[in-house]
């Protein structure tokens, strides 16, 4: 047992008992979280840059915390305001930032295989933030550390994913998760929104929320992006909303009293989830950003406190 | 932990579980003399042994005193100054759940060696909050020092060479309360 990868890419690469080691050490990272002076020297003189080409608040900003409370210098780069506004392709854009000798490069891009790419170019450690459609290792690691707190195991734990599971990066991320630890996992949504692949994965599948939500001890609702819409996939939001929407009234009929709902944000209030169900006693939408940092944490003191790394 | 660990014999004993237990009856009476009473003091111990090692010192204070004193658990990887050396960290979490602001805080560790694991302790303790002074008893001091630190209470002296170490065997994890020393074994 031990962390040896140089990045931390897909969680479909991973071992379980890798996945267990990095949401170990992201459990005893928290409390951080509840001291006084948020700072520990474990990085210092590493230096994390965040390189996002998508839109982040909540990934880009706990990369951020996570890296200076472990007293890390963090660097933010983002494609607006920067050479790329002025044709630099991807790649020089990161060979140039690698050659300022980073530890760490947390990349974010609308490209499938982005992080890949630099893992394959670049010399230092690459997270992958997300890329594309493909994966978003980090948040299904901290929807999984939620997932093990509230319920204290993995094993025999059924989830569902309810939404646009072809177009989500977290859905294919906790489902490649949640498999290896030995979790049934659902997937529910219209289905032009379910890809043919979901069964390979070793997923259910169902097309009504009603069944999808029955026996489940977690209820994962994701994003709806509203250029699905445009994209003719959903004939409008509000026939959406009303045969996929999470309502009190569904979790009442249908789902078991301590069901617990996540929703790896930004929350379309109204539409996926409604207001009162967001802000619920069930709703841990705010323990998985908490989580988030100490994931976060973890993830960059494994890779760059692994042997064989630069050293102290 | 990655660091390969050649196999150890037994060389000697140098503590049973009676002279272990001696030990620590009088570091805790020490502890009291020292500090006028068991007023404002509070115990961390170093995981994994240091901990166990600081619950019995409470348990013989409160024979002794009366007083229960706090115990916290302080890890101290994130603080250590060879990260990146000795293969994945393994982080076990800190558990001090009592403030140490004003507090008199009594570190304990079962070998003190180079006292670079003491450095890192001090700093993560002070992290933590600004107690009114920090005290250092462990249970068998080996030598060999790195820095300039001392301890405050010591279960033995014990001189030994670079290459011998240490095992402090415990109940609670070694099912035995022991302290011999090792030596590699000749290939």
């Amino acid at each position: 047992m031990g962390w040896t990868r140089k990045d931390l890419l897909t969680m479909r690469d991973l071992e379980a008992s890798e996945i267990v080691l990095l949401v170990d050490t992201a459990a005893s990272l928290q409390e951080i979280a509840g001291r006084e002076i948020k700072k520990v020297p474990a990085l210092r003189g590493k230096t994390v840059v965040n390189l996002f080409y998508e839109s982040s608040t909540r990934t880009r900003t706990s990369f951020e915390i996570a890296g200076k409370w472990l007293s890390a210098d963090v660097i933010n780069f983002s494609a607006s305001g920067s050479s790329t506004s002025k044709g630099e392709s991807f790649i020089d854009t990161a060979k140039n930032i690698a050659a300022m000798s980073p530890d760490v490069v947390v990349v974010r891009h609308s490209s499938a295989g982005a992080a890949e790419l630099l893992a394959r170019e670049l010399p230092c450690s690459i997270v992958n933030a997300g890329d594309g459609a493909h994966e978003h290792p980090t948040q299904a690691l901290l929807d999984l550390l939620t997932i093990r707190e509230k319920k204290g195991h993995f094993e025999g734990l059924h989830v569902a994913i309810v939404g646009d599971i072809a177009h989500s990066r977290v859905a294919r991320s906790n489902i490649h998760g949640m498999r290896k630890l030995g979790m049934t996992v659902t997937v529910a949504g219209p289905p032009t929104l379910i890809p043919p692949y979901v069964q390979e994965l070793g997923a259910k599948v169902s097309y009504r929320l009603e069944d999808a939500i029955g026996d489940v001890d977690v209820i994962m609702m994701l994003r709806l992006q509203q250029e699905r819409m445009t994209a003719g996939l959903i004939p409008s939001l509000r026939e959406y909303s009303r045969y996929w929407g999470l309502t009190l009234d569904r979790l009442a009929k249908h789902a078991r009293p301590d069901v617990l709902i996540m929703h790896p944000g930004p929350v379309n209030r109204g539409v996926e989830l409604s207001p009162e169900v967001a802000d619920g006693p069930y709703s841990l939408i705010l323990d998985q950003v908490s989580r988030g940092v100490a994931v976060r944490m973890g993830v960059l003191l494994l890779l760059a406190g692994r042997k064989g790394g630069d050293g102290a | 932990m990655s660091r390969p660990a050649p196999r150890h014999r037994e060389k000697a004993q140098v503590l049973d579980e009676v002279a272990l237990d001696r030990a620590l009856t009088r570091i805790a009476h020490e502890i009291l003399e020292r500090n006028g009473g068991a007023k404002d003091l509070a115990f961390v111990g170093l995981r994994t042994r240091g901990v166990t090692l600081a619950h019995r010192l409470s348990q013989k204070i409160a024979q002794i005193d009366g007083t229960t004193l706090p115990v916290g658990t302080l890890d101290i990887t994130l603080y250590r100054d060879d990260l990146g050396m000795r293969g994945t960290p393994v982080i076990r979490g800190t558990d001090i759940p009592f403030s140490i602001k004003a507090k008199t805080v009594i570190l304990v560790d079962d070998v003190l060696f180079t006292g670079r694991t003491i450095r890192a302790a001090l700093d993560a303790i002070i992290d933590l909050g600004r107690p009114t002074a920090i005290q250092l008893a462990c249970l068998i001091d080996r030598g060999h020092r790195e820095l300039p630190i001392r301890p405050d209470y010591i279960g033995k002296n014990l001189p030994t060479s670079r290459r011998e170490s240490v095992a402090v065997r415990l109940k609670e994890h070694d099912g035995e309360d022991r302290v011999v020393i090792e030596e590699p074994e000749e290939a």
